[in-house]
């Protein structure tokens, strides 16, 4: 058994999760750049990942690791055509700043 | 020594995630994320998820950033391009996100989680051959499912960045 998983409790994990994801839900709020909102949105999935990744080696079991996987493979596919949208806003509108697109603002 | 290289990269990954939404230059913002995919492939290797780590590397250190760091020298953005957001809204994203991880934590530290039992632990399911095992058994159509999204994303992503005609191709 690992070292980590013999003296650190599985709360601490979840802990640090938790607060990867909070600083994560504060940057989507607070910055305007969508290339920042886009990496805050990075760092809410990998805290996800971390927590899936410490449950499935404390309970010792693959399935866990396994969604990681998945979660990884839609992360990639995501960030390919969220980027591809940003460029194309950039190209239209000369700016990646959330407060230009109002057009659907009620 | 694992122990305190758990406290080590867990304050390193909430630091430069901190420095990832609070610095000004977008090039800046994309390093220290880069630092926080590491410290948490760090995290894998303590928990003896070295598949995951070395995909975590591969993936988002390498793939991702790349892609990231690309758009940010294609878009040639300005350090002060940014709009500020708001003090007032600023102030309660802080208050939003702060009370989230106040619910979480409070919530959570009452919970008497389970503990990792010493008799019939494996310590080697975070390997290839046991992944994959379980990969193209028990998971093979969601694994064929996620070609179909790759290549549906690809599409998506080479139909929005054609260039049309026109004034405005939305």
């Amino acid at each position: 058994m690992p070292e980590v998983i013999a003296n650190i409790p599985l709360n601490y994990y979840i802990f640090f999760a938790s607060a990867l994801f909070c600083i994560g839900v504060v940057g989507v709020l607070t910055r305007r750049n969508a290339l920042i909102v886009f990496m805050s949105v990075e760092i809410m999935l990998n805290a996800v990942n971390m927590l899936f990744i410490a449950f499935s080696s404390y309970k010792s079991d693959t399935s866990g690791q396994v969604f990681v996987f998945f979660i990884m493979a839609v992360a990639a596919a995501e960030v390919a055509v969220g980027l591809a949208i940003i460029v194309m806003i950039y190209r239209n509108l000369r700016s990646v700043d959330t407060g230009v697109l109002n057009n659907l603002k009620w | 020594m694992a122990v305190q290289l758990f406290y080590f990269l867990s304050a390193l990954a909430t630091l430069s995630a901190l420095m990832v939404v609070f610095s000004r230059n977008p090039v800046h913002s994309v390093l220290y994320l880069i630092l926080v995919f590491f410290c948490l492939t760090g995290h894998y290797i303590l928990l003896n998820a070295q598949f995951l780590a070395i995909v975590n590397i591969i993936v988002y250190a390498g793939a991702i950033m790349v892609l990231f760091l690309f758009v940010i020298m294609f878009l040639n953005l300005r350090k002060d391009a940014e709009q500020k957001q708001p003090p007032l809204m600023k102030f309660i994203a802080v208050i939003t996100g702060g009370l989230l991880l106040l619910i979480i934590v409070s919530v959570l530290s009452k919970v008497d989680m389970i503990q990792a039992q010493k008799t019939g632990f494996n310590s080697q399911i975070g390997l290839v051959e046991n992944l994959g095992k379980v990969l193209y058994t028990e998971y093979l159509l969601p694994f064929e499912l996620a070609s179909v999204l790759f290549l549906v994303a690809m599409v998506g992503a080479v139909m929005l960045g054609k260039r049309e005609a026109g004034e405005r191709h939305f």
